[in-house]
């Protein structure tokens, strides 16, 4: 009897699915795990957020190490990648929560949504940029 | 449910009545993160359009921008949903990867730490800000 004991989930552990070794990724399952990546980006960015609140709060020399941070190349590309995960967010979002209330559960539909999202994603992106832009060139 | 499963059951007309099931908050989590979710949806975009309108301005701008009552109040309400969401959706992360118990207390630890820091830096900072900085 005890030397047939169970084998523990520690000592042999089960196998997980999706398999992803052997798994054929479809468009709505990459879109799935990437709205719960630029969730979990989107919540490091806050960092973005709360820094330049604090330094606008703390004076103007914190503030202008803020500022001069975010006009970086890299703060630029930081911004960049952190607008194109808002805005794929948050229409991914607003589909998942058509999907709460019931709606889009077909394939086709299911695909087309996400193509929607996709080129809503790009064109909002470049829309905000080519308005901040606009916005920084005319100071 | 049918009658002879009715009399059978161990869970009590209390608690069917009060459908919170075994972890005893119901739906209570998956609600808060769709009602958060609908109000980041304006929220958002209102923000967007307005940080776009302060793309590379001096302090002074940032200032007068959140002596609006209106801009003050909801960048307080953006901020409260924004770490409400992200701490509710980060909360799902770390349980469905972490499964050793000391980490996933750590790891929820830090993430509801670290949303109520960020959160409260965001909101003293804006009333701050309102009050004329």
């Amino acid at each position: 009897m005890a030397a047939e004991s169970k084998p523990s989930s520690a000592s042999h552990p089960r196998p997980l699915s999706p398999h992803l070794q052997v798994y054929r990724p479809q468009m709505t399952s990459v879109m799935s795990i990437t709205h719960r990546a630029t969730g979990v980006a989107l919540s490091v960015g806050t960092l973005l957020l709360v820094w330049w609140l604090v330094a606008a709060a703390t004076g103007e020399n914190a503030y202008a190490q803020a500022s001069a941070f975010m006009g970086s190349w890299l703060g630029k590309l930081l911004l960049f990648g952190w607008t194109a995960a808002l805005f794929y967010h948050l229409g991914n979002g607003i589909r998942h929560l058509f999907w709460d209330a019931g709606y889009g559960f077909e394939i086709g539909t299911a695909e087309k949504s996400g193509w929607f999202v996709l080129a809503f994603t790009v064109a909002a992106t470049i829309l905000a940029w080519a308005l901040g832009m606009a916005a920084l060139g005319g100071r | 449910m049918s009658a002879p499963l009715q009399g059978k059951s161990l869970r009590s007309p209390l608690g069917r009545a009060r459908g919170l099931g075994s972890a005893k908050e119901g739906t209570a989590h998956w609600w808060a993160q769709r009602v958060t979710a609908v109000a980041l949806v304006p929220l958002t975009l209102w923000f967007v359009a307005n940080v776009i309108a302060l793309a590379g301005a001096p302090r002074i701008d940032v200032l007068a921008w959140l002596a609006s009552p209106v801009a003050a109040v909801l960048m307080l309400l953006l901020v409260a949903a924004v770490f409400r969401h992200a701490q509710l959706g980060l909360q799902v992360v770390v349980e469905d990867y972490v499964h050793a118990e000391g980490a996933k207390v750590a790891a929820l630890m830090f993430v509801n730490g670290a949303s109520l820091l960020l959160g409260a830096l965001a909101a003293f900072s804006i009333l701050k800000l309102a009050f004329g900085g």
